[in-house]
């Protein structure tokens, strides 16, 4: 083939003419498909055509090289210049003008010619739709045209700066793209650069609507989503008016203006997609004019559009139903029934491009992602979390960033481009703008929520020994200071304490230990429940009362530590059974448990009179009465007739103290043997301050807890000071009872401390197996409850017998 | 495996009807016709009942020598239908559940559409492959 000299414009046009008809990018064009369209559009006969691709060589070769193709062009163009077909026309014909192609080829070529020769006396109108040049990459080869164009497009730009949105003109401009739209393939071309079509492009947009559909099938290949020329005209719309102003004139304008309004936008589109991948971008003047929209409904950029209104703006767009429904569901992300702006984007987007009949995609493309508005970034960052970060390169109003917190935990599952966002850990957090219906599911395991609150509840008042309500009197107090803590370990605790309570199980301190925490600091009684015999065993140890002081023998789990007052009564009555010095200690070591009122008082001084513990431990076992009465300590204040009066006063009033709840069956004992504990050992010297503050104690209404008076006690070190507090504390009693002479107490201390002990051990005993019985009863009910309970549910539950 | 979502009473009509094997379709129709009965049955007797998830959930409505049938009905009394293959032993309770849950989240997200008024068919695409999804799960 004798070579071929192409003007640089021919060289440009050929080029691109190639290129498009080169859909496979194989460097050869089959004879068939583009080419065969080509030249049919270039309105030669058919003969000449053939004519031409034999002397093309095409023929020969069975398709279209690049040589061949610019050959066959030339010939084309030698053709319609009329001139006959002749290889050596090839290159001696001068000034051929290019081959013209109907339609496209020809407006392309008249807007190279206009191009060259007019100036642009091109309002700033745009055309319709220009559909996306075919998958072209060498559009920047553009012909020169194209930079001439591109002088006029930087004024025709600022023009038409706003995307175009013609309302009212949507109707001629409708059916105009759907023409030509309607052969192409959907989807597929989403990969189709937006940008860079290149003067073919104006040739097809401009198809004028009668224009021939041969045009169309040429560029069949291309549906991509329309660029900013596309837009959605809705009635409503009068400030678009100016825009429309352009569309009826784009609409009928002559080729050459249009292909230079084409080329306007074919170079801005070029421009702005800087990437080929996305067809779906959102470019500047779209976008602006999406935020404007926006405005107009929802004038904060940050808020969202409810449903309705949104509903109402895109029905205007005229789309069916069905489609804005399927708009919908795309791009609302959160699936709130609200559009944020950038959803709000994403749908306006998406009814353009519908407008413009490209086919909406089964899922939302990436750049119309809330937060992924951003022509630089075409990777989709799977990032639930707020998107502020994701400002687009282009400039995009803040608004992007705006991506609703509260709405991206709810991403919903739903969204197959977003599996890996499936927050659920995120989702838990309740997000309260969010009312997806992830939350519907999330309510599953909440079905029980652990509220702190009513675990903070008081606890459930059970019968239970003095211990257990001490305890729970220890964790009201520590609830109540501690409510407003959340993460008091208290407030853990307490969802157990109900339950715990229910169960009834005085041993489970557990909630109660927490609670006597607080009070440990006074209190060796800080034990768990399990702990409670080495509690006692502290607390024995500490009272010390023991003679002997030797390891007592670890007392059995006591409830003692936790007595309330009301358990005073109980340690009264352990007290009373046990006489002597035992009691002595384990009354001591009762919080609750007061010394034993005036029965035991009444009692008391009868069973101190045998200054031995013998005495006092018949007398235990006799005095019955329980309730502490001051008149009668006080009477026994009068008794000075032995020093153990005083120390069994002493006794009367750590028991009454201790027990006021306790049965006072063995006040006296419980009170001869406090004193007599208290004769061994240290609590000589704390007698008389023991003495008054115990009798403080019994005169007070059972007001200060029975702890004090426990730890008075325990120790000699904690009684002592603590003996203090309760001597500030008494008052008249004080007086009185300071008028006892202290009390000379080491009579038998070896055999006292030994019978104290034991009785002590008895006292234990029998408390304990109150405790146990107490407990076993407790059982029984829970689990009658319990039975209770299932039969209900046996009935409420719905046949299930199949 | 039949999927169906039968609107509120009184109307009773199915909103969506979707079966992954095609034919027999029409069999498959009458089914969820005929369990209708069951699952008022059901809501009807835990009348007092609390009404929470668990409850939603209606379990085996029946079984027949081919297949079984779960219930499930929202608060808003919708309800949703759906038929295994009795061969399908695999299945479990949890999974019929959790295909439930999907089911019913899947609905909300469909009424959260502004487009979409209560009582119209489904057509939502988004509902459609998800439906299909979760059937080719289990089939």
């Amino acid at each position: 083939m004798e070579g071929l000299t192409l003007s640089e414009a021919e060289q440009r046009y050929y080029c691109d003419l190639f290129s498009y008809c080169d859909t496979e990018s194989t460097k050869k064009v089959a004879s068939n498909g583009r080419v065969l369209e080509l030249f049919r559009a270039a309105q030669l006969p058919n003969d000449v055509v053939m004519q031409i691709m034999e002397l093309c060589g095409a023929t020969r070769l069975g398709y279209f090289g690049r040589s061949q193709f610019y050959i066959a062009l030339k010939l084309v163009a030698v053709a319609q210049s009329g001139l006959p077909l002749r290889v050596e026309s090839l290159n001696t014909v001068k000034d051929l003008p290019l081959p013209r192609f109907v339609v496209s080829k020809n407006e392309q070529e008249s807007r190279h010619t206009a191009l060259y020769s007019s100036d642009a006396d091109n309002p700033a109108s745009y055309s319709g739709v220009i559909p996306p040049p075919p998958g072209r990459i060498q559009v920047k080869k553009g012909s020169v045209s194209h930079d001439a164009v591109q002088q006029r497009t930087s004024t025709d730009q600022q023009e038409s700066t706003s995307p175009v949105v013609s309302p009212q003109q949507s109707p001629p401009t409708s059916p105009h793209t759907w023409r030509k739209h309607s052969r192409h393939p959907s989807g597929g071309n989403n990969e189709r650069p937006l940008a860079g079509p290149g003067p073919f492009w104006a040739p097809f947009s401009e198809a004028q609507p009668g224009s021939s559909t041969s045009s169309d099938p040429i560029w069949s290949g291309h549906s991509p989503p329309p660029h900013q020329e596309n837009w959605v005209s809705f009635a409503d719309t009068p400030p678009t008016s100016a825009l429309l102003a352009m569309h009826p004139a784009s609409v009928q304008d002559q080729t050459t203006v249009r292909t230079v309004a084409s080329a306007t936008t074919t170079n801005e589109i070029r421009r702005q997609s800087s990437s080929y991948d996305d067809p779906w971008k959102i470019t500047d003047e779209q976008r602006q004019y999406y935020v404007n929209q926006f405005k107009t409904i929802q004038p904060d950029l940050n808020g969202f559009i409810p449903g309705s209104a949104a509903k109402e703006f895109f029905t205007k767009s005229k789309l069916p139903i069905l489609e804005l429904s399927h708009i919908w569901e795309l791009s609302d992300f959160d699936k709130d029934g609200a559009l944020t702006l950038d959803e709000f984007c994403a749908a306006f987007h998406l009814v353009v491009a519908r407008k413009n009949g490209y086919d909406l995609p089964e899922k939302l493309p990436e750049s119309l992602m809330p937060k992924l508005i951003d022509l630089e970034d075409s990777t989709v960052i799977p990032v639930i979390s707020e998107v502020g970060e994701q400002t687009g390169e282009v400039g995009y109003s803040s608004s992007p960033a705006e991506a609703p917190p509260s709405k991206s935990p709810s991403m919903p599952s739903l969204n197959q481009t977003w599996p890996e966002l499936n927050q659920s850990s995120e989702w838990e957090t309740f997000s309260e703008r969010s009312s997806s219906s992830q939350t519907l599911t999330q309510f599953d395991s909440n079905i029980a929520p652990a509220d702190p609150d009513t675990a903070i509840v008081h606890p459930v008042p059970i019968r239970m020994t003095p211990s257990k309500i001490h305890m729970q009197e220890m964790e009201l107090k520590r609830t109540g200071s501690d409510h407003a803590n959340p993460t008091s370990p208290l407030l853990v605790k307490p969802p157990d304490l109900p339950e715990e309570n229910k169960m009834s199980s005085s041993v489970k301190f557990t909630a109660g230990n927490t609670v006597t925490d607080g009070y440990s600091s006074s209190d060796s009684y800080a034990s768990d429940p399990e702990q409670i015999g080495s509690t006692v065993t502290r607390q024995r140890s500490h009272s010390g009362t023991s003679p002997d002081n030797t390891a007592p023998p670890p007392p059995p789990p006591r409830p003692h530590p936790s007595h309330s007052r009301s358990s005073s009564l109980d340690m009264n009555r352990s007290f009373s059974v046990t006489p002597g010095q035992q009691q002595a200690g384990v009354v001591a070591y009762p919080p609750a448990v007061p010394p034993r009122p005036q029965p035991s008082q009444g009692a008391g001084p009868h069973v101190h009179r045998p200054v031995d513990a013998e005495g006092l431990i018949a007398h235990t076992s006799t005095s019955p009465q329980q309730i502490p009465e001051q008149p009668n300590f006080a009477d026994f204040s009068q008794f000075e007739a032995f020093a153990v009066s005083g120390v069994n006063k002493e006794e009367e009033d750590e028991i009454e103290t201790h027990s006021e709840v306790l049965q006072v069956e063995k006040p006296s004992d419980s009170a001869s043997s406090l004193r007599v504990a208290k004769a061994d050992g240290r609590v000589e010297d704390k007698a008389p301050a023991n003495v008054p503050t115990s009798a403080g104690k019994g005169t007070t209404p059972l007001a200060p807890p029975p702890k004090p008076i426990r730890r008075r006690l325990k120790s000699e070190d904690e009684l002592r000071p603590e003996a203090e507090e309760h001597t500030q504390k008494t008052g008249v009693i004080a007086a009185v009872l300071a008028s006892q002479p202290s009390i000379p107490r080491s009579v038998g201390k070896d055999k006292k401390a030994i019978q104290a002990s034991i009785r002590r051990n008895k006292e234990t005993n029998t408390v304990l197996a109150r405790l146990n019985s107490e407990l076993q009863q407790q059982l029984k009910d829970v689990l009658e409850e319990r039975i209770s309970l299932e039969v209900q549910l046996e009935q409420l539950r719905p046949f299930s017998h199949l | 495996v039949l999927v169906s979502i039968i609107s509120s009473p009184p109307q009773n009509y199915p909103l969506y009807i979707r079966s992954v094997p095609t034919e027999n379709e029409l069999k498959f129709h009458y089914t969820v016709h005929t369990s209708l009965d069951v699952v008022d049955e059901k809501i009807s007797a835990m009348g007092k009942a609390l009404v929470d998830q668990r409850e939603l959930y209606l379990g085996l409505l029946y079984p027949t020598e081919d297949y079984k049938v779960y219930g499930y009905v929202t608060n808003s009394k919708v309800k949703f239908v759906m038929v295994v293959d009795s061969s399908n032993t695999a299945l479990r309770d949890n999974e019929i559940r959790s295909m439930f849950r999907k089911l019913h989240n899947s609905y909300t997200d469909i009424m959260c559409n502004p487009f979409y008024n209560p009582g119209d068919r489904i057509h939502s695409r988004a509902f459609d492959n998800m439906v299909n999804s979760m059937m080719m799960q289990v089939c």
